[in-house]
């Protein structure tokens, strides 16, 4: 094996985990291992001396009240779809997991894991690249300079990096203002989901805000009144297990022909999942018509970063917006 | 954390594991590395299960980890201590292949083969998931078992008829 050989610990307390993994710039948590074990053993991106195995951590389960679902990081993408709360009340949230990879992937896959999966850009993963600056800073990015950028992001992108945040399940969760419970040596901390990511600006290798050693431990999303309607509408190259070229979320409430609270979500053109707030102050207060859904996507799509691979993305996306928004409020196409 | 103290590792890039398949218990040594893909075949000599892209992309290597389907060539060895790993060559019982298996032969349901063990492995989760009600919906939670012969249309005729008359 040319893999580097690691040691494999299975953490059986909380505290524990993240007092080891914070103590040790050389080990890294084992969630579902659906990108870990993918970019350790196969890709060989990723050489931690120590991996600790955190899937027997008891934060695993789903609550709610009237107002907010609470769900552990180790709760798989399947057993979330399945809830009856997400059915109910978070219908797209549900529809934007099962829009995502196989079942057999969703059977592993931790809510954690799936907020902190790294990227799919295949320069970054391919190891005999040598100029990617999130992998190696101050390198350069073969994605700008190559031709094989088509998976990339056009919003919150630069000349150093335009790597995607592949995530369908962020998309709504940033939407909904979704909350991440952090565990870390000086104890827990809630971070909004809209402030966990950092744009690449000049260090694409720092994505989030979390330190080495911090445990997602929990998300917290915020239940949307019964009036709202959402919808989760994924654009893709083929039907099924397929990353988005486009995806939107989005929750409407509209009351008498007029757009009263508007929340929007971005997938497949951010480099971190894309909150789309200038789209939101369009719609917030204004007619539900497909001119103010036009007003709304010109808005969010004003100033995108292009490569010739990506160039065809900024209407996608206006277009998947416009559609998203029509099927939910309606006003006429 | 971890390790079993009695039994310390005598090299911390091993582990020791009972590994539980089809019902049967292996106490195995293994490179921390190894997958439960890389396992099942080159320690156990179960090559039922196919190695495909290895990377998650092609569903060759789904086994049931615990009754849910999962991705052998994702998942370390290691991992699964204390689970129940469930393979192609656990299906049949006395002699007598699963009903899947029989809906396999009869439909054509495979042109080489290779991705076959996968597939069935899918589809007896996906009864359990019930998720046959239409062809459609069989299509749609198939989907991470890619077939390149492109057997399709009769995978999803074999699968609807184990499902019996609910699919349509
Ligand atoms: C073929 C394929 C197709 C896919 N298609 C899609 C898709 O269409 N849509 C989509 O949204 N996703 C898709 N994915 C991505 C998949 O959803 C993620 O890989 C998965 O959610 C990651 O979760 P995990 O539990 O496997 O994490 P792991 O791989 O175990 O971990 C991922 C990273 O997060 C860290 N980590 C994990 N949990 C925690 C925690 N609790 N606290 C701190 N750090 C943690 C790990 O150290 C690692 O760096 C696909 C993946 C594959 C392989
Ligand atoms: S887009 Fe980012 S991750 Fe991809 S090659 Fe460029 S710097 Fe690396
Ligand atoms: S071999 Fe595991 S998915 Fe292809
Ligand atoms: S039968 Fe050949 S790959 Fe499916």
């Amino acid at each position: 094996m040319t893999v580097r050989a690691f040691e494999y610990v299975r953490a059986d307390d909380v505290g524990a985990a993240v007092a080891m993994v914070s103590a040790d710039p050389a080990a890294q948590y084992l969630a579902g291992g659906t990108t870990q074990v993918d970019l350790m053993l196969k890709d060989g991106i990723l050489e931690p001396e120590r991996v600790v195995d955190i899937t027997r951590l008891p934060l695993r389960g789903i609550t709610a009240d009237d107002r907010t679902l609470r769900v552990g990081a180790l709760t798989t993408m399947e057993e979330l779809a399945a809830d009856p709360t997400v059915a109910g009340r978070l219908p797209f949230v549900r529809a934007a997991l099962l829009a995502g990879a196989s079942t057999q992937l969703r059977n592993m896959a931790t809510i954690g894991g799936n907020l902190l999966q790294r990227t799919r850009c295949r320069y970054f993963r391919d190891p005999t690249v040598p100029d990617c600056n999130k992998r190696t800073p101050s390198t350069g990015c073969a994605a700008i300079t190559g031709a094989g950028a088509r998976m990339h992001a056009i919003l919150g992108a630069g000349e150093t990096c335009i790597a995607l945040h592949a995530s369908d399940l962020c998309v709504p969760l940033v939407a909904l203002d979704t909350v991440v419970r952090v565990r870390g040596i000086e104890g827990e901390r809630r971070i909004p989901l809209t402030e966990f990511y950092v744009l690449p600006g000049d260090r694409p290798d720092i994505e989030t805000v979390l330190r080495h050693g911090d445990l997602v431990t929990g998300i917290e999303i915020p239940l949307p009144p019964a009036a709202t309607r959402s919808g989760y509408l994924k654009v893709r190259d083929r039907a099924s297990y397929e990353f988005a070229l486009v995806s939107v979320a989005a929750a409407l409430t509209v009351q008498g022909g007029t757009v009263t609270e508007a929340r929007l979500g971005l997938g497949g053109v951010g480099t971190i999942p894309w909150r789309a707030r200038a789209a939101e102050q369009i719609l917030t207060g204004a007619p539900a018509t497909v001119q103010t859904y036009r007003a709304a996507a010109e808005a969010e799509l004003r100033d995108p970063f292009t490569v010739p691979g990506t160039a065809f993305k900024p209407e996608l996306a206006r277009r998947t917006i416009v559609r998203a928004l029509a099927e939910l409020g309606g006003g006429e196409a | 954390m971890s390790q079993d103290p009695h039994h310390p590792p005598p090299d911390p890039g091993t582990v020791r594991l009972t590994l539980s398949v089809n019902g049967a218990e292996h106490e195995l040594r293994l490179d921390s590395r190894v997958t439960l893909l890389d396992a099942l075949r080159d320690e156990l000599g179960l090559y039922g299960t196919k190695k495909g892209c290895d990377q998650g992309a092609c569903g060759a290597c789904t086994v049931l980890v615990d009754d849910r389907r999962v991705l052998s060539c994702l998942t370390l060895a290691a991992q699964c201590e204390g689970r129940q790993v469930s393979t192609i060559e656990g299906l049949s019982a006395d002699g007598r292949l699963h009903p899947l298996q029989e809906a396999f032969l009869r439909h054509d349901g495979f042109q080489c083969g290779y991705c076959t063990p996968g597939q069935i492995m899918s589809a007896v989760a996906l009864l359990r998931e019930g998720r046959t009600g239409t062809d459609d919906e069989i299509r749609e939670f198939m989907s991470g078992n890619i077939c390149r012969c492109g057997a399709y249309p009769n995978i999803v005729a074999a699968i609807r008829e184990v499902a019996g008359e609910g699919a349509r």
